[in-house]
């Protein structure tokens, strides 16, 4: 072919029209301010002071910033039913239990479905990767039955042991443990006598790092964004989520404190994502669903 | 030691039935089985069980407090020829899924697209502006403010300004727009697994089959999107689908948030909705087991009709 490649840094780079780059460019741009524009009005409304925040007709900018919203948030929890201190403990409890509690038993299955060929494996695999397909809600009420039947209703293991339970953790360290854990590797582990445990933990497991970062963040934010449970009824036991909705649903003469808390609570996500974005990434390389 | 084991091989396999080498291999595999042991149970408490129980239960009228008694496929009978609120929230199910799944799942795949020949750093900061929503937690309240009823929210305030509208409107109590709304909401919040999953898949495909593909005669991007990366990231394809359909089947929670619980003349309620109105509030166990029972027999045909459609990419 004589045809000349178009480079770009030094690299061929063919098919790309100018007016695909810039149509593209275009597109890009607007779904991005469609998803942004959203998120940086919280930020904006939690820094307005009271004028500002009902001003005709509303902006989206604020010309005289103050911290004020923050302030009354935490006025506002000193007066909640319970000491705030116990829902923000509760929240972080079950969270940190639930999502390394997770890691590891999905860690330890997801081993043994992985690497380990044995009678059944695969079968489980398959209804495991069968149950990402339907959501939650449909076994809501059959296992809130079973909850109360196990005496689990009303305690954090309602809300902890199904988050140990999550198939897409599982379903993701399983598929990322076939890719980044060469069996040679375990082979003369196992030829030098390591137990199946040892080989797990010792070697598989520092390989997958990125997986582990995946699966932290999938059910931590699941778990930190939790609002109010059909399992728990005592408010002692309750989320911070539904604690801050609480208190912020109290009309329009909270709507500062309100926008306050949604970046409050939103900042703890985005935060952990940035952190770990690369890896995650990484992890979902291996995502995909063969059949 | 060394010859007993030579003995033990020796035996294997070809005379032994396939029952007894398979309990064999298990004998030999129980670490495995201790491994996995601890998932397969918590999996199999909350999620395989609750859904058997539900398909039994679906044949009751099971009420939390009576014996239940087998009613067979009255409930249902009932749910298809009597239920008129069931029919509105299966037609507003189906909308909002037919509508939600397929454009999240296209802009997930185009906006990962359209971002993987961005430089590395200005890709990590556009991939969270797209993903934040997601995981923000209920950040998604604040389209109840930018459309809220008074003249204070941003939509009315601008369309009163700019004298389109003479009065506010009440957008999230006004049956015309929630389930409009509803879906822009739960758009602008999909963008999560799948959208990853195919930032990654485009990452991994080999840079060398572009510029063979371009030597090829691959003529422009769009021809090069269909023979050569859809192809090469088809199992990536397969779980972001399978991620924004059964996503878009779990938007009640927003939707109630939104427009509270029932939404106006229902016209944003769905199976989801109805479901928990029945199981969660009437405790008609049996009635909402055979509606959590319709809705997972959507699901999974939905997902299984999609990865036929898959399977014929780059074909």
């Amino acid at each position: 072919m004589a045809k000349k490649l178009r480079t770009r840094k030094h690299k061929v780079v063919l098919a790309r029209s100018r007016g695909g780059d810039a149509g593209i460019t275009v597109v890009l741009a607007i779904l991005g301010v469609f998803m942004f524009l959203p998120m940086y009005y919280v930020v904006v409304q939690s820094l307005k002071p009271l004028d500002e925040l009902w001003m005709f007709p509303p902006r989206f900018y604020v010309s005289d910033p103050t911290f004020k919203n923050f302030k009354d948030l935490f006025t506002l929890m000193s007066g909640s039913l319970v000491p705030f201190s116990r829902y923000i403990f509760n929240t972080v409890f079950t969270a940190v239990a639930g999502t390394f509690g997770s890691l590891f038993i999905s860690s330890l299955a997801a081993y043994a479905m992985a690497k380990i060929k044995f009678p059944g494996g695969r079968t489980m695999f398959k209804l495991v990767q069968t149950s990402l397909m339907f959501h939650a809600t449909v076994t809501a009420i059959t296992s809130f039955i079973l909850m109360s039947a196990l005496g689990l209703v009303d305690t954090y293991w309602a809300i902890i042991i199904p988050a140990w339970g999550s198939t897409l953790g599982l379903y993701l360290m399983k598929q990322f443990m076939e890719s980044a854990v060469t069996d040679a590797v375990l082979e003369s582990a196992r030829l030098d006598g390591a137990s199946e445990l040892r080989t797990f933990w010792t070697i598989a497991m520092p390989m997958v790092k990125p997986a582990w970062l995946t699966l932290i963040i999938f059910s931590f934010k699941d778990l930190w964004n939790a609002g109010a449970s059909i399992y728990i009824h005592s408010e002692q036991l309750k989320s911070l989520n539904y604690a801050i909705g609480q208190i912020t649903a109290g009309g329009i003469k909270r709507a500062g404190a309100s926008a306050a808390a949604t970046v409050v609570m939103m900042l703890v996500p985005i935060t952990v994502f940035v952190v770990s974005q690369s890896n995650i990434i990484e992890t979902m390389g291996s995502s995909g669903m063969k059949d | 030691m060394s010859s007993k084991t030579a003995e033990k091989k020796a035996v294997a396999r070809k005379d032994m039935t396939r029952a007894q080498w398979t309990w064999k291999e298990m004998k030999r595999n129980w670490v495995a089985y201790a491994m996995v042991a601890p998932f397969m149970l918590i999996f199999t408490c909350f999620t395989v069980l609750p859904v058997l129980l539900s398909m039994i239960l679906s044949f009751t009228d099971f009420n939390l407090l009576q014996t239940p008694n087998i009613v067979w496929l009255d409930n249902y009978i009932r749910l298809f020829l009597d239920d008129d609120i069931f029919l509105i929230a299966a037609k507003n199910t189906l909308i909002f899924a037919a509508i939600v799944g397929p454009v999240s799942y296209l802009m997930a795949l185009l906006i990962a697209w359209f971002i993987n020949e961005l430089s590395p750093k200005i890709r990590a900061v556009v991939t969270l502006i797209f993903y934040a929503p997601s995981i923000a937690g209920n950040v998604y309240l604040v389209w109840g403010t930018l459309f809220s009823a008074d003249s204070y929210g941003w939509a009315n305030a601008w369309l009163v300004k700019l004298g389109i509208l003479s009065e506010p409107i009440a957008w999230f109590e006004n049956a015309d727009y929630v389930m409009p709304l509803c879906i822009i909401v739960a758009l602008w919040t999909s963008l999560g697994t799948s959208f990853l999953s195919n930032i990654a898949g485009l990452q991994g495909i080999d840079k060398a089959q572009y510029e063979a593909g371009a030597v090829d005669g691959i003529r422009n991007r769009w021809q090069e999107l269909w023979y050569i990366t859809l192809p090469n990231m088809k199992s990536q394809l397969m779980f972001a689908a399978v991620m924004s359909i059964t996503q878009s089947f779990g938007f009640g929670a927003v939707v109630t948030a939104l427009c509270g619980f029932p939404s106006v003349d229902y016209a944003a309620h769905t199976i989801m909705h109805h479901l928990e109105d029945y199981g969660g509030q009437r405790f008609e166990t049996g009635y909402s087991s055979a509606i959590a029972v319709v809705l997972f027999v959507v699901m999974i045909g939905s997902n299984a009709l999609v990865k036929k459609l898959l399977s014929k990419v780059g074909t």
